[in-house]
């Protein structure tokens, strides 16, 4: 088939037809009818995503990797699912920012960095040569098939001196083409509604013709898919194909996820995709039809990639032909011309249309985050005397368009014949993969910094140049083999696609891993040990939370100070041109009017929006500060604002103070609550142990009276021992109830006290003898040593008797009942006297030393022991000398027995005189 | 919850869902299949459930209580 001037004659019309369309829709744009007003063009220019890599790569990859290309197009479904959270809000930070191209849009959220931008760019620009060389490769090899069938095009031919190449002449047709369809003319929001409705036009002719194909290989060429499939099986090679493991080329199940992963992020940050999804929205609301039109889209196209790459290789088993031409050659063999034409049309409509979209935003985005703002920095001058700009811009913008093509086409000759369509796609999809944490990070975490991002794209790209650029011009024989093989200067663990020996991933999953390991490292690290400076929190607060935002945006935009309406016009006219600058003007000038408010700020901020739309957020925000005096400080401003900070950090101390006090406060309180409660708890012990402590004498009382009342022929000797009994128990019971008395008087203050100057060692000679006939019953031997003279101290000495007899009767009560000693030792310590009774029974017990001093408490077990006392003895003695100022302990004597020591203090000389 | 945060969350699910049924190890499941009435196993799985995420996803944006502005219905 070698009418070439009926493929010249189809391809021009078809091209043709594309333009009309285009004309059409801008026109009809202009007249306010817009022809891509609706979901569905919206979804189907989504389409474009479906280039020649998926009109011919695709059978190509299947025909090697079985069903491992279909992640390519699993991943865009899985994100679609998540459009409506994550696209939503990109197209609605993108309209509110005037944002123009993916660079422009990373650069914008950290601070309208224009380094940020001028980097985005370079990847982006590099990243995607490869994927415009694929285009270049596909539409030259499909048309020199076409031509030199049925002689099949050689493969692995050289090429020839680039000008009888057909791919250049290819290459600059369709940069002519592109020129013509985005460029003719400067629009402020970079929209191009003619174009996109060719795209989607086109998208439908790319599709029909592949399902074409499809249905005459699987209906025309065999019986049906079963049919196609049974006979494929009975081949051993193609058995293995049917799984995605499957050996061979096919990708593993990490090589799967990773390919779903990468052409995910492909999508969304592709700069054609953010260019027809973000850029050319038209509604919002839009995105609900293509999360799922787009999917379908991709689904219809790739039914029959399977049974076509099947059907090939049985057709051609020997291997002679481009398996990435399949969908060209089957139908040629079936001598199917008009078909094959079809077919032609529709690889050339799937690279055109990628072609298109993908310069157009790349030269937008070379022209206003590279070109403009380095020309802005060293020419201002030059640039500023210029009165209209925007032909400067369109120039930039076709240049820019006619490099990128350049380079696709250099890019295909050097290294285009060494892959497969499919493998240099993924090379692309790498690279713009790089932009992931950025934009996502920025659209979802507040603390990404400009810092990280730049770092970590900058990371994650030179990993992508070493493991998977450098390679494919290895590969293509440009750097030596032995940099594959042996490493750089022979270092082995430097191999490009074996980093650090890390071995058994397939190139890309390599590459991936490598790159997203040091592109969020960078970012994620690099922004939570900096700051971000107010411009940075300014538009981070913008793009997390469009929605609140969208309010203020005028206010809010840091710009301070002035500027002369002229100038700020004058700069609208220089860069969107007269007519556009001025409409744009009095726009502004209209809606202000309505809204009654004349604030300088706003114009400006009003022109570096409309301005971001010409030249990036970055360039438009450099050349309005040229213009803006922005105003410095006055002094006294300074002041107000010192002394405003400085309130706020008095008011915040004094705030701090009162909470601390207030902790202390409620501290307390629950300290005496709780003190409360104890005493609470106490008083109630207490009467239960007084009233036990009455009944018990009182019941033997009782008892005893009633044995005499009801037994009066009792012998005449049991009789006065009862009585003795009853006596006895009256006694305690009286004793019981005058120490009682007593404790509650001291305890309430109400105790008479007679104090004086009264000599203790005169009080314990006194109590001694009173205890004497005591002692003398339980056969104790008293040891009094006394000094022969002690200062007096000053106290009542009735108390200090009673205190004394205590200490002694206690003594007695526990001393060994064999041979008692009680031993009594005075003696003066500096400003005190001391008096230690000791004696020499079984002692306290350690846990015991405090509870004896409580009341009624007594030392041992009482349980089982018989109380001896009323254990009021040691409670009353202790507030009686710590009334006097003394003190009353246990002391944990060494050796056997208790001590009981008490000091006074001595009376002071006035008062010892009387 | 209104109707956008359900749609949203539904969304969400929906791409989990769709992450599990692309990926391994359901996919080494389906690939030991064989193949089904003449088509292999695996292919007809993909095409499938690929077919019932996008019509499952627009249920949830373009279905009755996907929390789209609509006209209030009319009569009674």
């Amino acid at each position: 088939m070698a009418h070439g001037w009926a493929i010249a004659l189809a391809s021009f019309s078809y091209l043709g037809l594309l333009f009309a369309i285009a004309f059409h829709g801008d026109r009809r744009a202009a007249a306010g009818a817009s022809l891509i007003a609706s979901p569905t063009v919206y979804a189907l220019s989504l389409s474009v995503y479906a280039s020649s890599w998926t009109f011919y790569g695709s059978v190509g990859r299947a025909a090697v990797g079985g069903i491992g290309f279909l992640p390519v197009y699993l991943g865009p479904t899985l994100m679609a699912a998540l459009w409506w959270i994550v696209l939503r809000k990109m197209i609605r930070i993108s309209k509110d920012n005037r944002i123009t191209s993916i660079a422009d849009f990373i650069a914008s959220r950290y601070g309208k960095s224009a380094l940020l931008g001028g980097l985005a760019t370079v990847i982006a620009v590099i990243g995607v040569v490869p994927y415009i060389a694929l285009q270049l490769k596909a539409v030259s090899a499909s048309l020199a098939l076409l031509t030199s069938y049925p002689a099949l095009a050689p493969q692995d031919a050289d090429a020839g001196p680039p000008w009888s190449d057909t791919a250049l002449y290819i290459a600059l047709l369709l940069a002519a083409f592109t020129i013509l369809f985005g460029t003719r003319h400067l629009d402020a929001s970079e929209r191009h509604e003619g174009m996109v409705a060719a795209i989607a036009f086109e998208s439908l002719v790319k599709l029909f013709a592949f399902l074409a194909v499809g249905v005459y290989v699987s209906y025309g060429m065999y019986n049906g898919l079963g049919d196609l499939f049974t006979q494929a099986a009975a081949l051993p090679a193609l058995r293995s194909l049917l799984t995605p493991a499957g050996g061979g080329e096919a990708p593993t199940y990490g090589g799967w996820a990773w390919l779903t992963l990468l052409s995910m992020l492909s999508i969304l940050l592709l700069p054609r995709q953010f260019q027809i999804s973000v850029v050319e929205n038209v509604n919002e609301d839009h995105v609900r039809r293509a999360s799922w039109l787009l999917p379908l889209y991709l689904l219809a196209i790739n039914v029959f990639v399977l049974p076509v790459a099947f059907a090939g290789i049985m057709r051609f088993p020997g291997g002679g032909v481009d398996a990435d031409l399949f969908v060209l050659t089957l139908p040629l063999l079936g001598q199917q011309h008009a078909l094959a034409l079809l077919v032609f049309i529709g690889g050339l409509s799937a690279a055109t249309g990628m072609v298109i979209v993908e310069t157009i935003a790349l030269s937008t985005m070379l022209c206003n985050d590279l070109v403009m703002p380095l020309l802005l920095r060293i020419d201002r001058l030059g640039l500023r005397r210029r009165a209209d700009l925007s032909g400067l811009l369109l120039g930039i913008r076709r240049a820019g368009i006619v490099l990128l093509m350049v380079l696709g086409y250099s890019y295909s000759r050097v290294a285009g014949e060494a892959y497969a369509l499919m493998s240099i796609g993924l090379i692309s999809f790498a690279a713009v993969a790089q932009f992931a944490p950025a934009v996502l990070g920025g659209l979802f975490w507040k603390y990404g910094s400009r810092n990280g991002a730049l770092l970590g794209l900058a990371a994650g790209f030179a990993v992508w140049l070493y493991t998977l650029l450098l390679p494919s011009f290895a590969q293509s024989g440009w750097l030596p083999a032995s940099f594959l093989d042996q490493g750089p200067f022979g270092i082995a663990w430097l191999r490009p696609r074996e980093l650090f020996g890390l071995q058994g991933l397939d190139p890309i999953s390599h590459a991936m891993f490598w790159s997203m390991l040091v592109n969020i490292g960078a970012y994620v690290g690099v922004s939570l040990t900096g700051r971000q400076s107010l411009m940075e929190q300014t538009q981070a607060r913008r793009f997390i939370d469009p929605w609140t935002h969208a309010g203020d945006m005028g206010p809010d935009s840091v710009w301070r100070g002035s500027a002369p309406a002229e100038a700020v016009l004058g700069l609208l006219r220089r860069f969107l041109g007269a007519s556009r600058g001025e409409e744009a003007y009095a726009r502004f000038q209209r809606e202000n009017a309505r809204r009654g408010a004349a604030a300088d700020a706003e114009l400006v901020h009003f022109a570096e929006i409309a301005l971001a739309g010409a030249i990036g957020a970055a360039s438009a925000r450099a050349m309005l500060a040229s213009v803006v005096q922005e105003e410095a400080l006055r002094p006294d401003e300074v002041l107000a604002i010192l002394d405003e900070s400085s309130q706020a950090i008095a008011h915040s101390r004094e705030l701090e103070q009162k909470s601390r006090e207030l902790e202390r406060t409620s501290a307390e309180l629950r300290a005496a609550n709780q003190r409360l409660t104890e005493l609470d708890r106490m008083k109630d012990d207490f009467l239960s142990t007084v009233t036990h402590e009455l009944r018990t004498p009182l019941t033997s009382i009782r008892a005893f009276s009633e044995i005499l009342r009801d037994h009066p022929d009792l012998p005449a000797a049991k009789r006065a021992d009862y009585l003795d009994i009853v006596i006895r128990e009256s006694e305690r019971l009286t004793r019981l109830i005058n120490d009682l008395l007593d404790l509650a008087k001291i305890e309430s203050g109400r105790a008479e006290w007679h104090a004086g100057p009264v000599d203790l060692a005169q009080v314990v000679r006194d109590a001694a003898n009173a205890s004497s006939q005591l002692l003398r019953e339980r056969d104790i031997r008293l040891e009094l040593d006394l000094p022969p003279s002690a200062p007096p101290v000053c106290a009542d000495r009735d108390r200090l008797m009673q205190v004394m007899l205590n200490l002694l009767s206690n003594a007695a009560k526990f001393c060994d009942p064999a041979d008692g000693r009680i031993a009594v030792r005075m003696r003066q310590e500096d400003d005190s006297l001391r008096v230690a009774v000791r004696d020499n029974g079984p002692g306290v017990r350690p846990e015991d030393r405090e509870i004896i001093f409580d009341k009624f408490r007594q030392g041992g077990d009482t349980l089982t022991g018989k109380p001896q006392g009323t254990g009021l003895g040691l409670p009353i003695s202790r507030k009686i000398v710590s009334h006097f100022g003394g003190m009353l302990w246990l002391d944990p004597a060494p050796g056997k027995g208790a001590q009981f020591i008490f000091t006074l203090p001595v009376a002071a000389t006035v008062e010892a005189s009387p | 919850m209104s109707n956008k945060v359900l749609a949203a969350q539904r969304l969400a699910a929906l791409f989990i869902a769709g992450w599990l049924l692309f990926n391994y190890p359901l996919l080494a499941l389906l690939g030991g299949l064989g193949t089904v009435a003449g088509m292999p196993a695996l292919f007809l799985y993909l095409f499938g459930a690929w077919a019932a995420l996008i019509v499952l996803v627009a249920l949830t944006l373009e279905g009755r209580d996907s929390g789209k502005r609509r006209v209030p219905p009319t009569g009674d």
